[in-house]
């Protein structure tokens, strides 16, 4: 046994971490997770020491809690066996690796760049010359769309091989959103700047990434934050949750040309964003959650004020959704649309949401729980289809239960303590690992110190990091024209993918 | 189909209906006021995250800001966050708000060119292009053409290709591997054209500003019509920009 077992949110010493060769390590870590659905891998990265490569791998146990922790050292130069051989759900990982340290994997199936990021090894490699999959064939053709989209979105570019009008393949290549996000945690030293890159990973995910990176830095300084914090925490994260799933209704139904309900639901989110205003004074709640403090405390009024909210918006939404649900021509078009199979989420590594509507049970809310949801005794909500229909209905029940959590949680608003302990520096040498539950799925980050305690290594992946791959399984042999509805149903992170 | 009409009446009226005067709800953080009041200079600017506060005298860039609203809390009686929106401009030097000084931000009329208020003025087709951006404005500017900020009333709308466009709105810091997208965009756009800038990280990179993942040089070449501070612009500071910039007379 190779790994340390540790818990989420648990600060261990670097030298904590066993380190083996790098055949232990791949057989290990395969043994670990090759059918056993309840691991997975939630981050597999390298960091530069010298003129090695330290690869560190993370694999959650959700059965028991943990996460198994291993690493070991390579050299660049020596080509490595490729998990993808047996476990495919390691493969963007191993891709990042490549990209970034030049590493070659063998046997990968398709070793190609991530995101173009600015510090690549290989910067012969462009934007432009994406080396996209093609066949060569009198029958079909290739539709490319992107990177600017039709409407207001991120940019991304996809290119689909069809035959006529059915899609045979699709493949989407990310990077354009790459700002550096992950070099600047090292680089900008003040807390307050690494908290607003933490904000500005994903702007629909703020609530979501700005927990994990505080949860991050308190356990590295050793801070235990008090019921007030993750109050607010927890609180944020459902209301981020209610409101990008109404919004996503909303966006469901302009892609099926259901402009009531597109109407209606676009205008709900609404009230759930201007209360996030109403308390932190940014409607997507930017500025609400920092590192060792409650910035803006959560107070009774407040509560009042949200009930208020939440009683004038249950039954508006109620009503709405009541029609949608019944509404056979919207249901036609959501059943049986985009669909993907229990065993392809299993085998791509699929998270959240993603994993959630194949019947995989991957919620970290349930399986390493945080701030106060072991409380809320959180069950995730299964769906079996793997259809738009599974996602779309996912999204309705989650609100439903974001609401009841919400009430909970507001009848009991916790006092602000008299005293409040003081956030120290970060421990030197230390390695630390943070999972929350956003709305889309499971988000990780790592830190890694050095012996003066500052920041050596900071690692982000967003849920979308896994999932894109999900999207392009689901449109095989539909019609081009649901790309929309299939595309929106996942609703996946570009920026939060790029970082 | 009963339905239907149940639902629609059940929302009722949800346009606000003028987004000139119509007040935001809670603590938005918007146009801030900076007293002439003493305070230690050099640590009120250090603790800005983007450097967005210059001292001698005290003065918020708000290109810069981040609204995250740490220089308030921290130095409650110098600097308070009003509720006004109306934030965008297109002269860089009103973006700067000095100590002392409370006048709403305004366009420079005399900056503005004379076809954009001759053709732009009663419609005006945008295209969006996201290079970089979170994700936040880009939802902010979904959310203005919602049924309750409406802006395509005012015959403001995003369109899908930029040969029908009228200028393109930017959003995020221009990545390098959107560096070159943008330029063909904004190429592809017919003249007369304007170049909107929606949010703190478009305006000067924001957080990112020194990012090495960056590429900023099309902002060197090209005139920018209007900037629009927010992280996210809000929707209401985005639509009255617009109005502004397009419709008011000298
Ligand atoms: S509110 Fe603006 S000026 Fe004040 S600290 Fe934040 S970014 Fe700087």
């Amino acid at each position: 046994m190779n790994y340390i077992s540790i818990k989420n949110n648990q600060t261990i010493s670097l030298s904590d971490i066993p380190e083996s060769n790098y055949e232990w390590f791949y057989d290990m870590n395969l043994d670990l997770v090759l059918g056993h659905t309840e691991r997975h891998c939630v981050n597999y990265f390298g960091y530069k020491v010298g003129n090695n490569v330290k690869l560190i791998c993370c694999i959650a146990d959700d059965s028991t809690h943990e996460i198994l922790v291993s690493t070991c050292l390579v050299h660049k130069a020596h080509a490595l066996e490729s998990f993808c051989t047996q476990l495919l759900c390691f493969e963007k990982f191993e891709r990042e690796i490549h990209e970034n340290f030049g590493i070659n994997f063998i046997d990968h199936p398709w070793l190609k760049p991530v995101r173009y990021a600015f510090n690549r090894d290989d910067m012969s490699q462009t934007m432009d010359n994406y080396p996209f999959y093609s066949i060569d064939s009198e029958e079909l053709h290739e539709v490319g769309v992107g990177p600017i989209h039709a409407g207001i979105i991120e940019p991304g570019h996809f290119r689909f091989i069809c035959n006529g009008e059915q899609i045979l393949h699709l493949e989407i290549q990310l990077g354009y959103q790459h700002r550096g996000i992950e070099q600047l945690f090292i680089e900008k030293k003040k807390l307050l700047q690494r908290a607003t890159l933490a904000e500005d990973i994903a702007g629909d995910t703020v609530i979501g990434h700005s927990t994990t990176f505080a949860h991050v830095w308190e356990s590295l300084c050793g801070f235990e934050a008090s019921r007030d914090i993750e109050f607010a925490r927890t609180l944020a994260l459902e209301l981020e949750r209610m409101a990008v799933h109404v919004s996503d209704l909303s966006g469901a139904c302009t892609d099926i040309a259901y402009q009531l309900g597109s109407s209606v639901f676009g205008r709900l989110r609404t009230p759930i964003i201007n209360f996030l205003q109403e308390w932190c004074g940014n409607r997507l709640g930017k500025g609400c959650i920092r590192p060792g403090h409650n910035q803006y405390p959560f107070t009774p009024a407040l509560a009042d004020r949200l009930r208020q909210v939440l009683d004038i918006f249950e039954p508006e939404y109620n009503e709405m959704a009541g029609k949608l649900f019944k509404l056979s021509s919207a249901l036609s078009r959501f059943e049986r649309t985009g669909v993907v199979s229990n065993a392809d989420a299993i085998s791509i590594g699929a998270v959240g949401m993603t994993a959630r509507m194949t019947n995989l049970n991957r919620d970290i809310r349930s399986s390493h729980p945080f701030s106060l949801y072991s409380e809320l005794n959180h069950f995730p909500i299964l769906k079996r289809h793997g259809d738009v229909y599974s996602r779309v209905q996912i999204r309705k029940k989650e609100i439903e239960q974001s609401l009841n959590y919400i009430r909970k949680l507001i009848a009991e608003v916790p006092a602000q303590p008299l005293q409040t302990d003081k956030l120290k520096t970060p421990r030197p040498n230390s390695f630390c690992l943070s999972l929350v539950e956003g709305w889309r799925g499971e988000i990780c980050h790592c830190a890694l110190t050095d012996e003066k305690g500052e920041l050596m290594h900071y690692k982000i992946k967003d849920p979308s990091f896994h999932n894109w791959m999900a999207l392009a399984l689901s449109v095989r042999n539909n019609e081009i024209s649901d790309f929309p509805i299939c595309n929106k149903s996942f609703n996946l992170s570009y920026s939060g993918h790029d970082l | 189909m009963l339905d239907n009409i149940k639902i629609v009446y059940h929302q009722g009226k949800q346009f606000i209906p003028d987004v000139k005067t119509v007040t935001v709800p809670g603590i938005f953080r918007g146009r801030p006021i900076i007293n002439t009041e003493k305070v230690d200079e050099k640590e009120l600017s250090a603790l800005c995250p983007t450097n967005a506060i210059s001292i001698h005298p005290v003065s918020i860039d708000l290109g810069k800001c981040t609204f995250c609203g740490e220089c308030s809390l921290r130095f409650p009686t110098k600097i308070t966050f009003t509720k006004d929106y109306k934030l965008a401009t297109n002269d860089p030097e009103r973006l700067i708000i000095k100590e002392g000084e409370d006048k709403p931000v305004e366009v420079n009329l005399d900056l503005v060119r004379s076809e954009i208020h001759r053709i732009l003025g009663r419609s005006l087709k945008l295209r969006q292009i996201s290079a970089g951006g979170d994700n936040s404005c880009e939802m902010e500017l979904n959310a203005a053409n919602n049924v309750q900020f409406d802006m395509s009333r005012y015959g403001i709308d995003f369109v899908a290709s930029p040969r029908h466009a009228d200028g393109i709105v930017i959003t995020g810091p221009i990545t390098q591997n959107m560096a070159k997208a943008v330029q063909i965009c904004y190429d592809a756009t017919p003249e007369p054209k304007i170049i909107v800038l929606v949010g703190t990280d478009a305006i000067s990179g924001g957080i990112f500003a020194d990012s090495p993942a960056l590429d900023r040089r099309f902002l060197e070449k090209h005139t920018v019509d209007l900037y629009v501070p927010g992280n996210p612009a809000h929707p209401l500071t985005i639509i009255n920009g617009l109005l502004d910039l397009t419709r008011k007379l000298k």
